[in-house]
């Protein structure tokens, strides 16, 4: 009884209806607690203590890429995913209520940020804040700056806060902004999308997408920093939390 | 027509398929096969072939690509012996195939048991041979041997429990009449070992523990009257090497459990971090030499021991190993004895300052939150270097401007679960915790969590000769030949060849996937082939016809 309800709350999570904090409650604290133990002891090496540890696959976004709901966790755990690391564990019942119980309150449990109200969050992204001039949600808006679409899924509540509360420095390396000058003396601004040694894959500010031989380029800088505005004095604390629960409401479309 | 190059490649198998020990031990002599995992006993990779220079390697091309089933990371150097090569297949499929066209003669499946509890993935690294039959240490702990003729098993022994956490990925290595291999498992709190068995019938001739018991020398460094020593660790997964003259056999061992809580086991902790010399018919410990004592990282001395006579008489006999560690420290030691000659950092270290006289770190522990120099993968982890006899130059596949924050926690054993005693970090919060296990086809990140490199290493005065850099980290194995070229590759699945002499670019192709073996040479019929693993596959070049 109590698995199938997790089941069906988990599903309306996975579409996307339901807040984040929606969860919070639905778990035994006990539960949580034990899960976190068997957390540090069978997943850590692999997953690391945020969860975030393979690309794409974050554990605290509350959206799995191989499962809705808590009943296919509960299967990943036993079976593993095939033709990947993740492996196969012989877990007993209450190890896994534990598991899945932690998995699903990770962010909360690690990140201890407050959330506020989703739907004045998403008044405030597209009016006061005016975020939709840069970036991108659902389909909607510039492709220059990072797409929000899915960034409750990818980011932590604690990261999401702090990209709201320090834009100037809590870039994280996968945004950073780079300067190109061609041989031909052109100069690029990009959105870095890839890089190897030998090339760069960037997205530029008129949004096409370039591909550049580093050692065809009279300059090639990595920024650490972007120019961007400060809400130091725009929002109030609460309107920040408010922002926060939209952020995370955004899992993509899955 | 075809009948005729059918026979030509019948018949040099029928007379050269036995690999004799004698022949092990003289592999120099046919630089043609890739007898061992290394190449030959003394492990520096280093190939005498020299029909691909440095003005033709631009003339590479594909000649033909070995698509595993498996997805798990292809880890393993294949053999290659009178034109057969012998490969595994992640987890445990052993594959005969025609080294010139890649075509399969026979594969052998071993179905691993599923309490095996692999930490990092069920990788394999490869086969040893002798006479005709060929070995290979599995995921679930057990030796197999394999008739290389026709693929079937002639025997199996359990090497230890893979329901305890014990586990095998390494490559065996083969001395005199036995197979000899080691247990992985440091991260389960195992009690590590290294064993040989009789090549003809699996039973078991020796096993050293790398925990002394009570009552035996070392035992002590497992200070006060716990059981901390039974769950240890100082795992063993990565093929060691021999030295016939001195007739000893060298093994690299892995980091003490729980990893990054030294506090649970105080003592230097022997013989974890280490390296230890045995007598090959007894398993009987010759010398050993302590690289990280008490370690705090998870720094594993699992690197391959090379052999290599620098010339360095003035301050030992001559007779050298060069061993770049996980810990961040290149050292040279006397391998008659295990004494160091001497050592310093090849890449950014911070959790010491210097080693003393007799190659002691002088530990300069950070404060808690604080970023660890090398990080918890390593400033080089297993990747095999590369000794070229002719530039004098040591080559190593390195991570640079990498490290982690180590949060050390209290953690009760129990068989079977994972026995960590804390969590790594990344250094920038919030920021991606890699590079991980595997690489990704995206890197817009490790410019800030670690960079690749190869570095050539001048053993007889610790100089750095020239470094080759590369955006993404890597862990590529290095080749270097006769003709000065050296082959590697790394995460981002560029295949390269250096000028090993002044590192300089000479070809590269894109290969698509993560480089995680190390690239060999061999040759079939006068014709030279460098073979290297990317993603799933096997890609093997040569010189236009
Ligand atoms: C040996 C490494 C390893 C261990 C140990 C491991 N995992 Fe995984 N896990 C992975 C990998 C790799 C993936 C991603 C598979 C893929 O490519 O989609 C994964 C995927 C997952 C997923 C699915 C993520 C998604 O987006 O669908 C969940 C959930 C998960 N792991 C939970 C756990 C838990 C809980 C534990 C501990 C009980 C654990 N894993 C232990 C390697 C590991
Ligand atoms: C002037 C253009 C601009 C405006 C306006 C703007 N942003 Fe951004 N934002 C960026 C750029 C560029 C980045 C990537 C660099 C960085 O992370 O610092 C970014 C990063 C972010 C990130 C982190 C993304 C990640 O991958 O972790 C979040 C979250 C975010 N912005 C939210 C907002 C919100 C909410 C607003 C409105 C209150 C806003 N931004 C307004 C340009 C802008």
């Amino acid at each position: 009884m109590r698995r199938l309800l997790f089941g069906v709350l988990a599903s309306l999570f996975a579409g996307g209806q339901l807040m984040a904090q929606a969860h919070v409650g639905q778990y035994e604290q006990a539960d949580i607690a034990y899960g976190s133990t068997l957390y540090a002891t069978y997943c850590v090496v692999c997953h690391g203590e945020s969860g975030d540890l393979f690309p794409g696959v974050n554990l605290r976004s509350g959206v799995f890429r191989h499962a809705a709901s808590d009943r296919d966790l509960r299967g990943i755990l036993l079976d593993g995913i095939p033709g990947t690391t993740m492996v196969a564990g012989a877990y007993e019942d209450a190890e896994l209520v534990a598991l899945i119980a932690y998995l699903r309150n990770m962010d909360t449990e690690i990140g201890g940020v407050a959330l506020g109200d989703a739907t004045s969050g998403q008044a405030l992204f597209a009016g006061k804040g005016d975020c939709g001039s840069c970036h991108r949600v659902a389909g909607q808006g510039p492709r220059f700056a990072p797409d929000l679409s899915d960034i409750g899924a990818i980011r932590s509540a604690s990261v999401l806060s702090r990209a709201l509360e320090d834009p100037h420095g809590s870039t994280l390396p996968m945004n950073r902004a780079v300067r190109v000058v061609t041989a031909e003396g052109t100069v690029i601004n990009g959105r870095r999308l890839n890089e190897d040694t030998y090339s760069v894959q960037l997205i530029a500010e008129d949004e096409r997408l370039l591909s550049l031989d580093k050692r065809d380029l009279r300059e090639y800088t990595i920024l650490t920093a972007w120019d961007l505005p400060s809400y130091d004095d725009v929002f109030s604390e609460e309107e920040v939390t408010d922002l926060l629960a939209y952020l995370r409401s955004l899992k993509g479309m899955n | 027509m075809a009948r005729i190059a059918l026979l030509l490649l019948l018949t040099p198998f029928g007379l050269h398929a036995q690999v004799s020990f004698e022949r092990l031990l003289n592999a120099d002599d046919e630089p043609h096969n890739w007898l061992t995992y290394s190449g030959t006993y003394a492990s520096t990779r280093y190939s005498l072939l020299d029909r691909i220079t440095p003005a033709n390697v631009g003339e590479l091309e594909l000649k033909w690509v070995f698509q595993a089933q498996s997805l798990e990371k292809f880890e393993s150097t294949p053999l290659v012996v009178d034109g057969i090569m012998y490969l595994t297949e992640a987890p445990n499929t052993a594959v005969a195939l025609d080294a010139a066209r890649g075509r399969v003669f026979w594969d052998y499946r071993h179905n691993p048991s599923n309490l095996s509890r692999p930490c990092c993935g069920r990788v394999n690294r490869g086969l040893a041979m002798l006479g005709d039959t060929l070995f290979m240490a599995t995921i679930d702990a057990q030796l197999v041997a394999i008739d290389a003729v026709n693929g079937q098993p002639v025997w199996r022994t359990a090497v230890a429990d893979p329901g305890a956490g014990y586990a095998m990925t390494l490559a065996p290595l083969v001395v005199k009449d036995k197979v000899i291999v080691g247990v992985a498992g440091g991260e389960f709190g195992i009690r590590g070992f290294v064993s040989a068995y009789d090549a003809e019938t699996g039973e078991e001739a020796w096993k050293f523990y790398t925990i002394p018991g009570p009552g035996e020398p070392g035992h002590e460094t497992w200070e006060g009257d716990t059981d901390a020593w039974q769950h240890g660790g100082a795992s063993v997964w990565l093929t060691g090497s021999y030295d016939p003259d001195l007739d000893q056999t060298y093994w690299g061992i892995g980091n003490p459990g729980p990893d990054w809580n030294p506090a649970q086991r105080p003592g230097d902790n022997l013989y974890s971090d280490a390296v230890v010399a045995l007598d090959p018919d007894t398993g009987e410990l010759q010398w050993y030499f302590q690289f990280t004592p008490n370690d705090d990282y998870d720094y594993d001395a699992v690197q391959i021991p090379v052999l290599a006579d620098i010339g360095l008489e003035t301050f030992s006999s001559g007779r050298q190993m060069l061993w770049a560690n996980r810990n961040g420290f290149f050292y040279v030691l006397d391998r008659t004895n295990g004494e160091f000659v001497r050592g310093e950092p090849f890449t950014e270290v911070n959790w010491a300052s210097g080693l003393s006289e007799s190659g002691r770190p002088i530990e300069t522990p950070q404060p808690p939150g604080e970023t660890t120099y090398p990080g918890v993968q390593g400033a080089t982890n297993w990747y095999s270097p590369s000794y070229s006899p002719r530039t004098g130059l040591f080559y190593v596949p390195a991570w640079e401007n990498y490290g982690s924050v180590f949060w050390p926690e209290e953690q009760e054993y129990q068989e079977g679960l994972r026995f960590l005693g804390g969590i790594p970090g990344t250094p920038i919060p919030g920021g991606p915790n890699v590079p991980s296990l595997r690489g990704d086809r995206i890197n817009n990140w490790t410019e800030a969590v670690g960079t690749g490199a190869v570095i050539a290493l001048d053993p007889v005065t610790g100089e750095h000769r020239w470094k080759y850099e590369m955006t993404d980290v890597t862990t590529s194995g290095i080749l270097t030949t006769a003709t000065d070229l050296l082959f590697t590759g790394g995460r981002e699945g560029y295949f390269h060849a250096l000028d090993a002499v002044t590192g300089d670019l000479l070809w590269r192709t894109n290969l698509g996937g993560d480089i995680a073996n190390g690239p060999i040479s061999y040759a079939v019929d006068g014709r030279q082939y460098v073979a290297v693993a990317a993603g799933n596959g096997l890609f093997v070049f040569g010189l236009r016809d």
